[in-house]
């Protein structure tokens, strides 16, 4: 198991940083669905196979295609290179993060870790949909609602109301 | 070395500190978003391994598993929302630079 964590560890960051710094929004979009897969494949090391696959099918499912599909409604152009203070800013501050996660990790500065200690269940989906179902069904409606919300919003916000209303609305 | 918790801990984090590198770095708005959704995706697997490596007998802890199912539905509404804003700006600036967005700054 070892090292499967370590290929999928790599199939993580690598692509995630590859994001950060291609100057393409496609590739950066391409990059972006590996990341999200190798997050799925992690996932399924810690034994939640259903969010591992509501990840895949979500994120890099309907979240990137959504983002492929506004790149090329907007026709976005390659951007120019950032300017080098930015870019050194940009690169003290991963690095003073990312050395702050390595303390956090591997120092014993976060206290001592919790160890696995019971088995996953094997019903994976059906235990998480009679919690869903019972426990949390108001937050679950209120999800509903949101998505709901959310639908609406987008129609409102994408249609050109100005035009209708007599060019008042701005 | 065992993988424990903390590796874990350490991919997310540092998933996290990667997409915060990228809202500092690019310009492009879309990309800028890409960066906060993987900031967003980094805290998930966070709280999927605690939730895993917290577990108890009897007790699963389904809280954080389906806080995660949460998390995800909030994202997708989150991206259909600011993409179309993204369109509405980009109907009227005809760009995707945040340069040239930036009339509420001082």
């Amino acid at each position: 198991m070892d090292w499967l964590f370590y290929i999928f560890a790599t199939i993580t960051l690598v692509p995630a940083l590859l994001v950060a710094v291609s100057r393409n929004p496609v590739s950066a979009a391409m990059n972006m669905i590996v990341s999200l897969v190798g997050i799925a494949a992690l996932m399924v090391l810690l034994e939640t196979y259903f969010l591992a696959a509501l990840q895949v099918l979500v994120y890099a499912g309907a979240i990137v295609v959504l983002f492929l599909f506004i790149i090329m409604l907007l026709d976005a152009e390659k951007a120019p290179a950032p300017t080098k203070m930015r870019a050194i800013a940009s690169f003290v501050a991963l690095g003073l993060m990312g050395t702050g996660v390595y303390a956090f990790c591997f120092s014993g500065l976060g206290g001592p870790f919790a160890e696995i200690s019971v088995a996953a269940p094997m019903e994976d989906a059906k235990v998480f949909g009679i919690e869903l179902f019972t426990r949390y069904m108001l937050p679950f409606q209120v999800a509903g609602f949101m998505l709901l919300i959310a639908m609406v919003g987008v129609i409102v916000l994408s249609k050109d109301i100005t035009k209708e209303m007599g060019g008042t609305a701005r | 070395m065992n993988i424990g918790l903390s590796h874990f801990l350490f991919v997310s984090g540092m998933l996290f500190a990667i997409g915060f590198f990228g809202v500092l770095l690019r310009r492009n708005v879309l990309v800028i978003f890409m960066c906060l959704e993987l900031m967003l995706t980094a805290s998930i697997l966070g709280l999927v391994s605690f939730s895993r490596y917290n577990a108890t007998e009897g007790e699963f802890l389904w809280s954080g598993n389906v806080f995660v199912l949460f998390i995800i539905a909030i994202a997708a509404s989150e991206v259909a929302v600011g993409l179309a804003i993204m369109v509405a700006l980009w109907r009227r600036r005809q760009s995707v630079d945040v340069a040239n967005h930036a009339e509420l700054k001082n």
